[in-house]
């Protein structure tokens, strides 16, 4: 968690001290590639491993409700608070 | 949309390759995956510090963004009483702690079996392992893929929230790019720091 922050930190003084130099601009396409390659990665891990395969279909529908009822339960919540604050004047 | 579908057959061809067994054995090895990770992470504070206004973001910092992370793992824990009630066969404490993983799924479906283990035995602390690692797995694709689409319907909150864990990281490009760069950065960044914190304390909670 503190090295994400770190890294993080660091990344944003780097980018501020070459902001004039026209490649780091372009960062934002290289950011895309980065989290396919992340993405093709994790895929992989989760191709190799036979176990979590075979599991996928004793257990997948169980994973499947908890993990939609909880990304379902969150963005209500999120929702609502933005409600509210809106209501408040607090948030955009 | 293009993006997404970009993302999924990245994924999708992953899978393929895992299950075809042609992925050498050190791509497979978790460090490379954290260091691209890492490499994200680093490229997104680039993207933010090219832009020289870091000062004004920082300033948009307000404290109702501390009650997101609150609203998230109430609307989840929630959401996980509804999941409780359909997976009946199910200990409802055993389906808030798989809930309570957010989209981190090493650290929450390890520390499941290791709380679970003394009490209900090796194999079905495992069994529940695999389902609150699916889950969380399931969820982390579900950030990955909806937080844009999200953000962009002008609910921020929202899509910070459906992020789970991962809005400080994983999701964190999508967030930016959905609400238009920059302005979900700091509720993010909370959010995303808060829940990972939050996560050890809600499984040993649910588990105990």
């Amino acid at each position: 968690m503190f090295r994400i922050l770190l890294l993080l930190a660091l990344g944003v003084g780097a980018g501020f001290g070459l902001r004039r130099v026209e490649a780091v601009r372009r960062v934002e396409q290289t950011t895309r590639l980065t989290l396919c390659l992340l993405l093709f990665l994790f895929g992989l891990t989760l191709g190799a491993d036979r176990t979590l395969l075979a599991q996928l279909g004793r257990f997948g529908s169980e994973a499947a409700v908890i993990a939609l009822s909880g990304a379902c339960g969150s963005v209500a919540a999120g929702g609502l608070l933005q409600w509210l604050l809106r209501r408040k004047g607090g948030v955009r | 949309m293009r993006e997404n579908a970009l993302l999924l057959a990245c994924l999708a061809a992953g899978v393929a390759a895992g299950a075809a067994g042609w992925a050498p054995e050190a791509l497979l090895r978790s460090g490379l995956a954290m260091g691209v990770l890492g490499a994200l992470v680093l490229q997104v504070g680039l993207g933010l510090g090219v832009r020289g206004d870091l000062r004004a973001l920082l300033g948009s910092l307000r404290w109702p963004m501390l009650l997101l992370p609150l609203f998230t793992i109430g609307g989840t824990l929630l959401a996980m009483l509804a999941a409780g009630a359909l997976l009946a066969h199910r200990p409802l404490a055993d389906v808030m702690a798989a809930g309570s993983g957010f989209g981190y799924y090493s650290l929450s479906s390890l520390l499941i079996v290791e709380a679970r283990t003394p009490a209900v035995g090796a194999a079905a602390a495992a069994q529940l392992g695999a389902v609150a690692l699916l889950a969380n797995v399931l969820r982390e694709l579900l950030a990955l893929f909806g937080c844009a689409y999200v953000a962009r319907r002008g609910a921020g909150y929202a899509a910070v929230s459906l992020a789970g864990a991962c809005s400080m990281d994983v999701c964190l490009p999508a967030l930016m790019r959905g609400a238009g760069e920059r302005t979900l950065l700091p509720a993010a960044l909370v959010h995303g720091l808060v829940l990972e914190v939050s996560v050890p304390m809600l499984v040993a909670g649910f588990c105990s």
